[in-house]
């Protein structure tokens, strides 16, 4: 292939973030505008090479390769497989939404699309990297921007204290993976980071067995895994609205994906060894996770606890190490990306106007934003897994998963979805039904296009995955195939 | 042969025309006698001496650059110096700090329109080539003396001003002392073998020409004088209180050049031995790289002015250098000399900020950097770009840097090393952010008042950020270049 999709994926959100910052930083309008364009843009071709994805063909397509540093056997090697592939997609999708729903940021929002911009970069060369060196640096590129995104423009309660504990979280977790990465890089002999290369280096089981919890756990991190998802609620809930939907819906993933990509698929005798424990963490992630969102009385709090709780479904497939568990895990990073981007932007936009998330102060608004709320429910059926929609196409497999490996795991986590489903009602009842208090009657904007756009391309994917779902699901079986290549066993 | 003193002769006809010039130039008014506006401050007035001196330095950094190059390392004048890429690289790291030293002192009160000034920064810059260059135990005490005196008056420069008196004062202490203690070092190296040329005493030391257990002591009172200049744990005592009250760009040189010196003559010093350096030697390098980061770090979280915080961050940084030395592999030591040069750059670049900044608001207080993102988008940009590339974020130099030195370190097989450094990281981190939020976050009353940068600070601020950004993009031809120096000094 030698039109280079992917590279410019990933650097046109950087490269629109540099521009804007040759913007003059009163011009609000032309800053929106160039942002809107970069997502587009970034949108389109991910859409492309998603359409243009060879399925029957399988393995890493698009590839590219450049040297970047060679006396360390360090390239530019990009590629893009079954499963990382709706993951660029989501990203795209993310990016886009998030910037319609941040039209109204007013306080400079030059430096705000700039630094978002930044972090999509980072965060779409971690989908598309082949090189281990590259995916740390993109990694780490993801990570930072989040601190000044969040502590600027995010709710003044808590965002300092949120800001720097995610920053400070993550940024431990990217540096434990680093050292494993590093000696991984100088066990194998191979002299390069290449991670198609470092596939066949055939570490020796004991290595496998005491590197792969450094490894698998420093990018877990980001994937919120018991105990260490103790920052992800306060970020969710800290950061502004788009930040909210990048943060749970992409950068979560971003670490599931990089624990998959280095932990599991480096060092597949380690995972089979761990996998039991990562079984139990992650059940702990569903259970405990789904209890504390019910009892939140933030509206936020609740879909940041949530967020928890599903990702704990995908490590849960991870850990299966099987066809069903893996594309159930693959599907369910998608689904619940555009999900929980969903419903960070409805809390957002009943923010913006109730100025509370106290759900006890809320009610009724289903009949002032009729369509925000049906978007909350399509969000919230998704959320408990009602067939028709995404989340049952994504959470079935992982079952079937569970169930093969270990049925009483499959059962005690079909508790959570139960749990799922009473706090999801209980939101739905008390924010968008009931009486609405009179403080708000009369008082409640209207929603604005750019606002209106972004939830029905957010609700109309969740809804065309849960009935279609052969447009997606076919690519992520042949990329948990892949995945299954490579750690052996099915 | 006359091309290894390329740099030192040209050096010495740059002060002696900044002299003659000065000389004719209109006569500088203290302000006591004169209460009008500054004559500094006249248009072509005695700005144009900072000009000339960092014209001067680039055409120097040009020479050397295309004229000087070293081909196959060699002993030249007797064995004083030896020419190599060592001293061909450090000197070219030398000249460029120099030039953006020169460049950044030209607004500042009481040292700008000096002739003397610029003048003791090129014999300082004069000392330090020689000192990267020197074979022999006469010349090298020669050029540290000739490089620290200079550094000593420039640290008090400001006579009226009690901290900069207190400064110099205190360098010139500490620096003496560790010095004789040194020059005693190397007395007992010369008796124990007869020899002062650094690679014939080596070759003896080797042979078993001396006792080792001799040598070993001579070489650690050697070693007081290096860790001073290096500002390693327990000889540190002097940084803060020196940076801290010595003019800005003067500190600015001190903490890039001077200590980039000290690396340089205590890696050619540990290689010449490369044999004989025994496992001690490891370990005291070691348990001192982990002292000098891990105090540093710790230190550098309670400060409350940016100089202040600034020279603890250095004195971490020359423990994360040593951690590349420490391996003594090609590998580490080549990772130690990047790491410096990145460091380097992103400090001067720091300084530069906090020049600027102290020149608009009068102030060194962290607290008063309150709302210099709305003051100043670009300086605040700046700020956040050098201050990231200090903790180590891609795509910044400073990541690649670390990347490197704990590579180096995994490589020798000191993982817990690599550890303790990746902590420290975290630790730098965090207060490299704090300093961020204030810039970022914090609202002040002066918002209004933007800041003003002249041409020369534009220039120098902007060329150091891009080999900031250049040297953490594409790091290839620079690790090349490393590894260059590192295989000259074996």
């Amino acid at each position: 292939m030698n039109f280079p999709i992917l590279s410019i994926i990933v650097f046109t959100p950087m490269t629109a973030g540099l521009l804007l910052f040759l913007l003059p930083a009163r011009r609000h309008r032309e800053i929106r505008l160039v942002a809107l364009a970069a997502a587009i843009v970034a949108l389109g071709l991910s859409l492309y090479a998603y359409i243009s994805y060879d399925q029957s063909l399988g393995g890493y397509q698009f590839q590219e390769q450049a040297t970047w540093i060679p006396q360390l056997g360090i390239s530019y090697h990009v590629g893009v497989d079954g499963i990382s592939l709706p993951l660029v997609l989501l990203t795209g999708i993310v990016m886009l939404t998030g910037v319609l729903v941040s039209w109204g940021v007013d306080d400079r929002p030059r430096e705000f699309f700039g630094f978002l911009f930044i972090l999509a970069t980072g965060v779409f060369g971690v989908f598309v990297a082949l090189d281990l060196f590259a995916l740390l640096f993109f990694y780490e590129i993801a990570v930072f921007p989040m601190f000044l995104l969040i502590a600027i423009w995010g709710w003044q309660v808590t965002r300092e204290y949120a800001a720097m504990k995610l920053t400070l979280y993550l940024f431990i977790g990217s540096v434990v993976s680093l050292v494993g990465v590093l000696a991984m890089y100088f066990t194998s002999g191979l002299g390069t980071f290449d991670m198609l290369a470092m596939e066949g280096a055939g570490f020796s089981t004991v290595f496998q067995r005491l590197w792969f919890p450094f490894v698998f756990f420093g990018f877990a991190v980001l994937g919120g895994i018991f105990p260490f998802h103790n920052w992800s609620p306060d970020g969710h809930v800290a950061a502004p609205t788009a930040v909210s939907m990048f943060h749970a819906g992409v950068l979560m993933k971003l670490g599931a994906f990089a624990a998959l990509r280095v932990g599991i698929m480096l060092l597949p005798e380690g995972a089979k060894f761990w996998a039991p424990l990562i079984l139990a963490l992650a059940l702990v992630n569903v259970v405990y996770g789904s209890l504390i969102a019910s009892v939140q009385t933030d509206f936020k709090y609740v879909i940041g606890f949530s967020s928890v709780s599903h990702m704990g479904l995908v490590m849960l497939g991870f850990a299966t190490l099987n066809q069903n568990g893996l594309t159930g895990a693959g599907l369910q990073m998608f689904s619940h990306g555009v999900m929980t981007a969903l419903f960070f932007a409805v809390v957002g936009i009943v923010y913006d106007r109730a100025h509370t998330r106290e759900i006890a102060k809320l009610g009724g608004f289903a009949k002032v934003m009729p369509l925000v709320a049906v978007a909350f429910i399509i969000g919230g059926l998704v959320s408990m897994g009602m067939p028709g929609f995404s989340g049952f196409v994504a959470e079935f497999p992982i079952f079937l998963g569970l169930w093969q490996v270990q049925p009483i795991v499959a059962i005690i986590a079909a508790l959570g979805i139960v749990i799922t489903a009473g706090y999801i009602m209980r939101v739905i009842g008390r924010v968008f039904y009931g009486d609405m208090p009179a403080e708000f009657a009369g008082a409640i904007g209207a929603i604005r296009l750019q606002d209106r756009v972004a939830l029905v391309v957010l609700a109309g994917l969740l809804v065309l995955i849960g009935l279609q779902p052969w447009v997606m699901a076919p690519m992520i079986a042949s990329g948990a195939q892949g995945v299954l290549r490579v750690v052996g066993g099915g | 042969m006359v091309l290894s003193l390329l740099p030192a002769l040209s050096l010495l006809v740059l002060a002696g025309l900044i002299l003659l010039v000065d000389l004719f130039m209109r006569p500088w008014r203290s302000p006591r006698r004169f209460a009008g506006p500054r004559p500094s401050t006249e248009p072509g007035g005695r700005r144009g001496l900072g000009t000339l001196t960092a014209v001067g330095l680039l055409v120097i950094l040009v020479m050397v650059l295309v004229y000087g190059r070293p081909g196959a390392p060699l002993l030249v004048f007797g064995g004083m110096m030896r020419f190599d890429t060592a001293s061909f690289a450090f000197a070219v790291v030398f000249l460029f700090a120099a030039a953006v030293t020169a460049l950044l002192s030209v607004d500042v009160d009481g040292v700008g329109d000096r002739g003397e000034y610029y003048f003791l920064i090129v014999v300082a810059t004069l000392g330090l080539c020689l000192m990267a260059a020197a074979a022999d135990l006469i010349l090298l005490y020669l050029a540290i003396e000739t490089a620290s005196i200079s550094l000593y008056v420039l640290a008090g420069y400001l006579k009226r001003d009690d901290k900069s008196t207190e400064s110099g004062l205190k360098y010139f202490l500490f620096g003496a002392l560790t010095s004789a203690v040194m020059l005693y070092g190397f007395s007992l190296l010369f008796g124990a073998t007869g020899q002062t040329n650094l690679y014939l005493l080596a070759d003896q030391v080797r042979r078993g020409g001396a006792p080792v257990l001799f040598v070993g002591g001579a070489a650690i009172l050697v070693f007081v004088g290096f860790a001073f200049k290096i500002s390693a744990v327990p000889f540190h005592f002097w940084t803060p209180d020196v940076y801290e009250g010595a003019p800005t760009p003067a500190t600015a040189y001190i903490s890039t050049a001077s200590k980039v010196a000290g690396f340089a003559v205590l890696l050619r010093f540990l290689l010449a031995f490369a044999e004989p350096t025994s496992d001690t030697w490891i370990v005291v390098l070691t348990a001192m790289a982990v002292a000098t980061m891990t105090l540093g770090n710790l230190l550098a979280l309670v400060q409350t002015n940016i100089k202040r915080l600034l020279a603890y961050s250095s004195i971490a940084h020359a423990g994360y250098a040593l951690i590349g030395v420490v391996s003594l592999s090609e590998l580490g030591t080549a990772s130690a000399v990047f790491y410096l040069v990145a460091y380097v750059v992103t400090n001067l670049a720091a300084f530069a900020v906090v020049i600027l900044f102290a020149r608009s608001a009068g102030s060194d207080r962290i607290s008063d950097y309150a709302g210099l993102s709305r003051r100043s988008p670009g300086l605040a940009l700046a700020l956040l770009v050098a201050l990231l590339s200090l903790a180590g974020m891609p795509p910044l130099a400073g990541f690649i840097g670390k990347f490197y030195v704990f590579a180096a370190a995994v490589q020798s097989g000191l993982i817990w090393l690599a550890v303790i450094g990746v902590l420290n990281a975290i630790i730098g981190l965090y207060y490299y952010l704090t300093v961020l939020k204030v810039v970022y976050l914090h609202r002040s009353p002066d918002e209004d008042k933007p800041i003003a940068i002249g041409a020369p600070y534009a220039i120098a601020l902007g060329t150091c950020v891009v080999f900031i950004l250049a040297i953490g993009v594409i790091s290839g031809p620079w690790i090349e270049s490393a590894l260059a120096v590192a295989t000259s000094l074996f």
